[in-house]
């Protein structure tokens, strides 16, 4: 993939991230900030679709800006074609772990099972 | 007849014999068996007009020959003579003395480049991104071929690069760039300013090409902004702005 699109993506998920984790935010305000964070209200969170919907976009969002983010740094701090490729896989190895685990983790407290 | 001196006599242009002086540290290192660099201190005197070139030159004329530095025009037109003055990179021909406020003045090889022997560096690197970039005119037809005697350009077209055609190639920008510092491949901020010199050119026809060569992991996006290049710049060249332009042509916001 040519860098400039990795870029964009790089940028467009920041910008979104950053308007949904405003929403995110703004969600604890709607009651009592602590009240907000209480078991029962955390998990009702999950079980709402629209909001689990809402953190499973999240987390890829993070996830695709955060590892690339990583891979930006990695490259700057050494270079070599094995280091290159090793760096540039292992990040989307992290990124598709990462939203493998937390959309598990969504996943089945939205359904209930936990 | 005459005879000529095997070895060209090297004479500073103004004879210096003020009542003023300051301490010259010149970095001396030779990567084939110094560790290290060290600073041999020489005191000089100094004229209001004096260059910290001509300083050095003091130093090789009557203090110690060898010590190394490249330089030739000695009017901030050839950019031999880039170095690391009192911790900024500079050109020693266009760096007066008098206006560094300093008593000491201490002189350094510039960073980001390899040392060849004191104050002289190696300029590959900085061709080879040069030279990558392309930095000529790209199109089909040429001047020769064509029915009109010239690629007419107006002034409004000129102005779009024409700071840019000020580079000099001395390095100062590359030498002041942090991501040069840490990214071996990174194509720096000389050739980036460049690539936007002839990008912007509207007699060019090579943008989609040269943009491609840029679009690299370690080409344009490797940039932080940090602006050094443009601060150090003899020529007023501003490589940042041209490394966001071309950043614009990259995102689609300039065709």
């Amino acid at each position: 993939m040519r860098e400039s699109v990795i870029m964009k993506i790089h940028y467009g998920t920041a910008l979104a991230a950053v308007a949904l984790v405003a929403v995110h935010v703004l969600m604890r305000v709607t009651q009592g900030f602590a009240e907000s964070l209480e078991y029962a209200n955390v998990i009702a969170n999950y079980q709402f679709l629209p909001y689990a919907g809402m953190l499973e976009i999240i987390l890829i969002l993070l996830s695709v800006h955060g590892f690339n983010g990583l891979r930006v740094i990695l490259l700057e701090l050494k270079q070599g074609r094995a280091y290159e490729k090793a760096v540039s896989y292992g990040c989307v190895a992290g990124m598709v772990g990462l939203i493998a685990y937390g959309s598990r983790t969504i996943i089945m407290v939205n359904m209930g099972m936990a | 007849m005459a005879q000529t001196p095997s070895v060209a006599q090297e004479q500073t242009s103004t004879p210096i014999s003020s009542s003023h002086t300051i301490t010259l540290r010149i970095a001396r290192f030779n990567p084939s068996h110094d560790n290290e660099k060290q600073f041999m201190e020489f005191n000089i005197p100094y004229e209001k007009w004096t260059t910290v070139l001509e300083a050095i030159l003091e130093v090789k004329k009557h203090f110690d020959h060898s010590v190394a530095v490249r330089y030739s025009c000695r009017q901030a037109s050839c950019g031999s003579c880039g170095m690391i003055i009192n911790g900024k990179p500079r050109l020693a021909c266009f760096t007066k003395i008098s206006e560094l406020d300093s008593n000491v003045v201490t002189v350094e090889p510039m960073n980001n480049f390899p040392i060849i022997r004191d104050l002289a560096v190696r300029f590959e690197r900085l061709f080879d991104s040069h030279h990558k970039i392309k930095p000529y005119l790209i199109r089909d037809d040429s001047e020769l071929t064509s029915n009109e005697k010239e690629f007419m350009q107006s002034p409004e077209e000129l102005e779009q690069y024409i700071q840019f055609a000020n580079c000099i190639k001395c390095g100062l920008c590359n030498s002041a760039c942090p991501t040069m510092a840490t990214d071996s491949s990174f194509i720096g901020p000389q050739a980036l300013a460049q690539a936007y010199r002839y990008v912007a050119d509207s007699r060019d026809k090579g943008k989609d090409s040269r943009l491609k060569i840029i679009d690299d992991s370690h080409g344009i996006w490797r940039c932080h902004f940090a602006g050094s290049c443009s601060q150090v710049c003899p020529k007023g060249v501003d490589p940042a702005m041209g490394i966001q332009f071309l950043r614009g042509y990259l995102l689609g916001f300039r065709s």
